[in-house]
């Protein structure tokens, strides 16, 4: 019997001197992961851009729990989007979206 | 609750809106402590602006000292003139002979190699058992993993790992820093740690390289300063007055 896949969620801010959207977000965290981790190491995260807010730039993004440090580091070594400086920090995770919005993200 | 540190914001003392920037960006993410290195010819004033810079922002500043001499004895020299000035001392070591004196003095907080020049980088097994009679710590800086790519930061990675497991192997601490040079380059604690897996380095071991083992630095070195201490273990409790 296979197991129930945990899974973490990733409120993150995107700083950018430009104006991003989610597509750039999720691109830009795939590169990174597949950049630092291979093909191998992208195909054990299971990411997903959850939701995405480009007025605040706030994003959440889902992966595996066994990846949880692979994608924060590779989140973490992002330097630029679009070949702009960006940084993109991680707010906060959690194992529920209610949770990770409760904790994470500032509400209004 | 853990007291994050980050001895190394390498921002210039003299552009004071970059550091302010820099020093409540380290606040925000978590950090308590904060490292800014100086000139040996500091100013007292300098010194003080600093410190109100940091204690707006919340965070405790920590006056550091970055020595980088060319023989082992212009770096007894400088160690005999400075010691006493600064609460951490690190040494960034770029020859052999410099790295196994650093390595030896109990003066020396912070052993530092430079991070794009690997030829430079002495961290070996004789290093490390010199360090782990004294007490100096190997300091890794995280600013060059995230600013380099390629091959540069595949060969960083892969002489760090081996440097941290020489560490670990003879109980040296490690101690990791941002060595960021704008905010850009700052991340959170725990983002560090995340990375520090890149190079085979424990989250816990790696969350105790930013927490407990700088604190404790910055912590011994304020007792020495303190003008009640005389001696490990000897310390003036009370004085007497009106004499």
């Amino acid at each position: 019997m296979s197991r129930r896949v945990r899974r973490r969620y990733l409120a993150l801010k995107v700083v950018s001197e430009q104006p991003v959207d989610g597509r750039d977000v999720i691109d830009a965290v795939w590169k990174a992961v597949l950049r630092l981790f291979g093909e191998y190491g992208a195909s054990q995260a299971s990411l997903s851009l959850i939701e995405y807010d480009s007025q605040k730039s706030y994003a959440i993004v889902r992966c595996s729990r066994r990846a949880l440090e692979m994608v924060r580091a590779s989140v973490a070594s992002i330097t630029e989007m679009n070949e702009r400086p960006t940084v993109i920090r991680v707010l906060g995770v959690s194992g529920t979206l209610r949770a990770l919005r409760k904790k994470a993200l500032p509400t209004g | 609750m853990r007291r994050f540190a980050d001895l190394h914001l390498r921002s210039p003392i003299r552009n004071l809106d970059q550091l302010e920037r820099m020093v409540s960006k380290s606040s925000e993410l978590g950090y308590r402590l904060v490292g800014i290195p100086l000139p040996p010819n500091v100013t007292r004033d300098e010194i003080n602006q600093l410190q109100r810079i940091c204690s707006g922002a919340k965070t405790d500043f920590v006056t550091r000292v970055k020595l980088a001499p060319k023989t082992p004895r212009e770096l007894l020299h400088d160690l005999r003139l400075l010691r006493r000035k600064f609460e951490v001392v690190s040494v960034t070591c770029t020859s052999k002979g410099v790295a196994r004196q650093a390595a030896k003095d109990r003066r020396v907080d912070l052993l530092s190699f430079p991070a794009t020049d690997l030829r430079k980088r002495f961290f070996d097994h004789a290093e490390a058992e010199l360090a782990s009679r004294a007490l100096s710590c190997l300091e890794v800086e995280m600013a060059p993993l995230l600013s380099l790519t390629g091959f540069s930061r595949i060969r960083l990675l892969s002489r760090l790992r081996i440097e941290v497991a020489i560490a670990k192997r003879f109980k040296v601490p490690v101690a990791i820093s941002s060595g960021a040079t704008d905010e850009h380059l700052l991340r959170g604690p725990h983002d560090y740690a995340a990375l520090a897996t890149l190079f085979d380095m424990p989250q816990p071991s790696a969350l105790r390289a930013l927490s407990e083992d700088p604190v404790a630095i910055v912590e011994r070195n304020r007792e020495k300063l303190s003008p009640d201490y005389i001696a490990p273990g000897i310390r003036v409790v009370r004085r007497k007055t009106g004499v």
